[in-house]
């Protein structure tokens, strides 16, 4: 990718981009504030949601985003169950069995991709994808901005659910301290549920714009998964803003990565950064 | 102590509960009247706690029931306990120390039918405590202790409560403040809520409570109205004669 000679164009590029990567995280950030469960599922879950958008664009014609309006209900009903049926349950044995069967489930589901749709590279296009809007002289595609609006406002959403709503504040309450909640008339196992459920839904809205943005295969799951580690390491976890301006850090020093090393090793100065956040301050640049 | 049966608000019969393999309580009796304030008294490790939050539903006991208003509770979770209108207010500073304190309050009407009276329940929350009111918009965990201890009662009365379990309010706090919280739950039990409150501070609960069981180990020692157990010899000397180990 030629990202032209200055150094602007990388880091708006990079604050997009960083939407993408926040909105990614903000599933795994969630479920790790309230659980202390590293969803090791999560990035197949956001791939997941690729290919189902991908799934209702070509069999039905349905615009990826409008799709969610089916992907939505269906991954927040998955999610619920799947921590109701399986990860509560384990959870009452011992606390790392979760992590195990979260490896399982992303197993399954990368091998479910492949026999269904093949290793190929897809991509959901669409005719607004590929478009291009200008900032100044610099132009740039619409799938970014789309990536950037969208991370806003998901982060936003969660924000406000968490603090004013009845469920919300319960979900607050249960990651903040799981027996007075209980105290409290919090259903915890039920609460629990709808929370993975909406991590899921995150990631499934996630998903849609990554196939927007970057071509995807059964295994692409694990490559943003990394990703949003690194948003959650940088961010800190637990907060939804600080998961966002971790998602948007991430995003500008991988762009900045490219321009001065040549995309093939992009990653790398993201990698650098992490461990160094990672040494000196673990609980991320906004954790508490 | 014979009483009318419809008196009797909660009745916990003959329980036995564990932690582990561990048994925290032996056949442990104890009944809550209407409209009482009653007192649990005992050292650390008595079983204080474990009581309290079997009550609740955290624990279940092995062996025994336990009553409340005829309904059989010993195997009901937490939720559903709440939702009958018996609230625990937990030891220490179990708010959540993250949240503003209106937070905290709201979030004690999460249970059924206490949320549609949340705004005049938190009208009467801050007629109790109207420290409250002035620092709604503040983080909990910048109160003060006394404070926290508040906002932890005024949450618990957020749900609506018609049986309020207060488990160690006084620990860590100074007299005067004690002084104030125990005016506030006098008034609180007047508005009609039954309290049942453990306590380590025997001469302060034998002048406050109505009614005291004493655990010693697991197991209920004694029984009595205040003014027989401050009579009795084995208190006197248990009690009164070390108070200064007391915390």
């Amino acid at each position: 990718m030629i990202y032209g000679g200055d150094i602007i164009t990388p880091i708006l590029m990079g604050i997009m981009l960083g939407g993408l990567y926040a909105l990614i995280a903000l599933g795994l950030s969630l479920v790790f504030g309230v659980m202390r469960l590293i969803n090791l599922a999560h990035g197949d879950f956001v791939v997941m949601g690729s290919y189902i958008g991908y799934a209702l664009m070509r069999n039905f014609g349905i615009d990826p985003i409008l799709g969610l309006i089916i992907s939505i209900p269906v991954m927040f009903v998955l999610g619920f169950f799947i921590q109701k049926y399986l990860m509560g349950r384990a959870f009452a044995i011992a606390s790392e069995i979760p992590l195990i069967i979260a490896f399982g489930i992303s197993l399954i589901i990368q091998n479910a991709h492949q026999i269904i749709w093949t290793p190929l590279s897809r991509a959901l296009n669409t005719p607004y994808s590929h478009m291009s809007f200008h900032i100044g002289e610099r132009q740039f595609p619409v799938s970014y901005l789309l990536d950037f609006v969208a991370g806003i406002l998901i982060m936003l959403f969660l924000r406000w659910f968490l603090k004013r709503t009845y469920l919300g504040m319960a979900i607050t309450a249960a990651s903040q301290d799981k027996r007075v909640a209980q105290l409290m008339g919090i259903n915890t196992g039920r609460v629990y549920g709808y929370a993975f459920a909406i991590a899921m839904v995150s990631a499934a809205i996630a998903g849609v714009f990554l196939g927007m943005t970057f071509p995807f295969t059964p295994t692409s799951g694990i490559s943003f998964l990394t990703i949003a580690f690194g948003t959650v390491v940088i961010g800190g976890l637990g907060s939804m803003l600080g998961t966002f301006i971790g998602g948007i850090i991430l995003g500008v020093v991988q762009t900045i990565g490219g321009y001065l090393f040549g995309p093939a090793s992009q990653m790398l100065l993201v990698y650098i950064i992490v461990l160094v956040i990672l040494a000196i301050r673990p609980q991320g640049l906004f954790g508490k | 102590m014979h009483k009318i049966d419809n008196e009797v608000m909660l009745k916990i019969e003959h329980i036995d509960v564990f932690h582990g393999t561990f048994q925290a309580l032996w056949d442990v009796s104890i009944e809550v009247r209407k409209g009482e304030m009653l007192a649990l008294i005992g050292a650390n490790t008595s079983g204080k706690t474990t009581l309290l939050d079997t009550i609740s539903g955290l624990l279940h006991p092995a062996r025994g029931r336990i009553e409340f208003q005829g309904v059989d509770i010993s195997r009901m979770d937490p939720y559903e306990i709440v939702s009958l209108g018996i609230t625990q207010v937990p030891e220490g500073r179990c708010i959540f120390p993250e949240m503003t304190v209106i937070d905290n309050l709201v979030i004690g009407s999460y249970c059924g039918a206490a949320r549609k009276r949340k705004d005049e329940n938190l009208k009467k929350v801050f007629e109790h405590f109207p420290k409250l009111k002035e620092r709604q918009k503040q983080v909990a965990k910048t109160l003060s202790g006394g404070e926290q201890q508040m906002l932890a009662i005024g949450r618990g009365l957020m749900s609506d409560p018609k049986l309020m379990l207060i488990d160690e309010m006084s620990l860590g706090l100074a007299p005067i403040v004690i002084d104030e919280i125990f005016k506030a739950l006098k008034s609180i039990k007047e508005k009609g809520i039954t309290i049942l409150f453990v306590e380590q501070n025997v001469k302060r609960t034998l002048q406050e409570a109505e009614r005291a069981y004493i655990l010693e180990n697991g197991r209920v020692a004694l029984s009595g109205t205040t003014e027989e157990l401050r009579e009795e010899d084995k208190v006197k000397k248990a009690y009164f004669g070390v108070e200064v180990c007391e915390t």
